[in-house]
């Protein structure tokens, strides 16, 4: 073990780098296979029903664990139709485009005290411009199709997308002012001394407002329009069969657990531990390490699935009133409430 | 060595973009290929060091700027050869533009000649440094007066455009949100007694279910 562990410390820097990249990039994928699993057996508990339970059991134990799997080779071997009319490289590029962001702002995100990919220090900002970059797919899908309900998916999308960026933005100015810096883990540290100085504690209302536009920018229930498969079919994604479909799901599901983990990072300290300063600082569950992160995170990825088995979807133009008449406003007043705390030194900010 | 294979490399991507938003027929196709302009500047700034500004230029050009400019002209239907017609009345502009450029570039190089080399770029930062707190700490102190002047200007432009276009119209009949919400159960269902006493009729013994308040 430890002359493994030599070896992987003599490794030069760009080989261990890459071999994160890979890692991490293996994990989420995997994730992504697994949450679509979690996500029918939960939407089917709520609603009384048992979900996936055919496909693979182990020893009985865990019915339907290969579901995602079956559903992979299912769409590998369907046939990608290319509508005549549509544009055809960009209708072949859109896919990877929404999926090249949800892989890549995984670079930034502090996975444990001593892990991360890239340390940068306009971590946030990288985050936000690439989550930024992810609406492309959905407008060229749209507008590549060629066809009226793909086109206004595209158009309520792109629409929605750049209102909710607007408080999404200002709702992690709040937290860039708290820590004082745009770097993630240093966020995460400067929450550091128990539940008390997480975030979500002192910027309550922005923490909602992240939360609801994360929904908001990730397409999901109940901010699917662009969807909206009783209105127009399946928005931009309607004429997308087999694997070129199934790299928009990936997409939308890496997305969700990347804005999962955002929150954890911004509101809910990362891989801090609950019970610190609560227990003793040698005890074991006071000590701050990925699984707290991944605590964290399954839980928002769950609350994701909650909003969509029990809320109908909104409005076109109540989203629009929502993000830009409550949203927005909401995110400016704490803005201003959090700056009087930091320069009078409330809550978490007395230390320093 | 390897910075310059990415400089040129991404330079190389630059100038084919910037020619693909002016040579290609298709509207949309012009506005895809500034963004991808923006973003290989984004990346040539990151190779001299400044990945505050990168990352704002892909945040704010890319994901907010384009996106609008990719809304409007996808919506709009635009007429390819009447907009190819101006070619020869706008090349006189096009070209006095041209030249100004190239005077430009030229300058640079003639100012190297004269001992002030803008061509060989930035030394090297120190580790700690970080240009997003360099950057903020000269826009809040010394700059903090035209910071707030963009600012406002910024705001009464947001301004002149909503006024520009809100039209008040009459004879609309749009909801208001307030009323909606305020509505209550009470103002809507009006529970009532079966008036049917015989008991055979449709509404028999249904009376205290909140279907047989509904119909009444």
């Amino acid at each position: 073990m430890t002359a493994l562990l030599d070896l992987w410390a003599s490794l030069p820097d760009v080989v261990r780098s890459t071999a994160w990249i890979l890692i991490v990039t293996v994990a989420v994928i995997l994730s992504v296979a697994f949450t679509t699993l979690w996500e029918r057996k939960v939407i089917g508990w709520m609603q009384l029903r048992k979900g996936p339970n055919r496909v693979g059991s182990i020893f009985g134990l865990l019915p339907g664990i290969f579901q995602p799997f079956a559903d992979v080779i299912k769409l590998l071997l369907k046939e990608v139709v290319l509508p005549s009319a549509a544009n055809k490289w960009l209708f072949r590029v859109a896919p990877a485009i929404t999926l090249i962001p949800a892989f890549a702002a995984w670079a930034v995100m502090p996975l444990d005290p001593n892990l991360v990919i890239a340390d940068i220090d306009a971590g946030l900002l990288y985050v936000l411009s690439l989550t930024s970059v992810g609406v492309y797919g959905v407008i060229l899908a749209g507008w590549a199709t060629n066809s009226k309900y793909a086109f206004l998916g595209a158009m309520r999308s792109a629409a929605q997308i750049v209102a909710y960026e607007i408080a999404m933005g200002f709702a992690l100015v709040g937290v860039v002012m708290a820590a004082g810096t745009l770097n993630l883990g240093d966020i995460v540290r400067a929450q550091e001394g128990g539940l008390g100085s997480w975030f979500f504690i002192w910027l309550f209302p922005l923490f909602v407002v992240y939360l609801i536009s994360g929904v908001a920018e990730t397409n999901r229930a109940p901010f699917d329009v662009a969807e909206g498969e009783s209105e127009i079919v399946a928005g931009f994604h309607v004429e997308y069969s087999g694997i070129a479909f199934a790299l928009f799901f990936l997409a939308e599901y890496a997305n969700m657990i990347l804005i999962s983990g955002l929150t954890a990072v911004f509101f809910l300290g990362g891989w801090l531990s609950p019970f610190e300063g609560v227990l003793a600082a040698d005890n074991p569950l006071a000590q701050p390490g990925f699984h707290w992160l991944f605590l964290k995170l399954f839980f928002f990825l769950t609350c994701f699935m909650w909003y969509r088995a029990t809320f109908p979807r909104y409005r076109y133009d109540q989203i629009m009133r929502l993000g830009w008449k409550v949203l927005i406003p909401v995110t400016l007043v704490w803005i201003a409430v959090a700056a009087v705390m930091v320069h009078f030194r409330v809550g978490p900010w007395s230390a320093n | 060595m390897f910075v310059q294979i990415l400089f040129y490399a991404f330079s190389a991507i630059l100038l084919a973009a910037a020619l693909g938003v002016i040579a290609s027929r298709n509207p949309v196709h012009s506005a895809l290929s500034l963004v991808l302009a923006f973003f290989t500047s984004a990346a040539l700034w990151l190779l001299i060091e400044v990945e505050f500004l990168a990352i704002v230029l892909v945040l704010v050009y890319v994901g907010a700027v384009m996106v609008l400019f990719l809304f409007v002209v996808m919506m709009l239907d635009v007429n390819i050869e009447r907009v190819r017609g101006g070619f020869i009345r706008h090349a006189g502009l096009g070209l006095v533009v041209a030249v100004l450029v190239a005077a430009q570039m030229i300058g640079v190089f003639w100012a190297r000649d004269l001992g002030v080399d803008a061509t060989l770029g930035a030394p090297p930062l120190p580790d700690d440094y970080s240009n997003t707190r360099a950057l903020g700490e000269v826009l809040y102190t010394q700059y903090v007066y035209p910071f707030e002047l963009a600012a406002v200007l910024l705001l009464v432009a947001i301004v002149a455009a909503i006024t520009l276009t809100l039209r008040q119209r009459p004879g609309l009949k749009p909801q208001d949100v307030a009323q909606q919400v305020a509505v209550r159960r009470e103002d809507r269902v009006r529970l009532v007694k079966d008036v049917d006493a015989s008991g055979t009729g449709p509404g028999a013994g249904r009376d205290a279910s909140p279907r047989g308040g509904e119909g009444a």
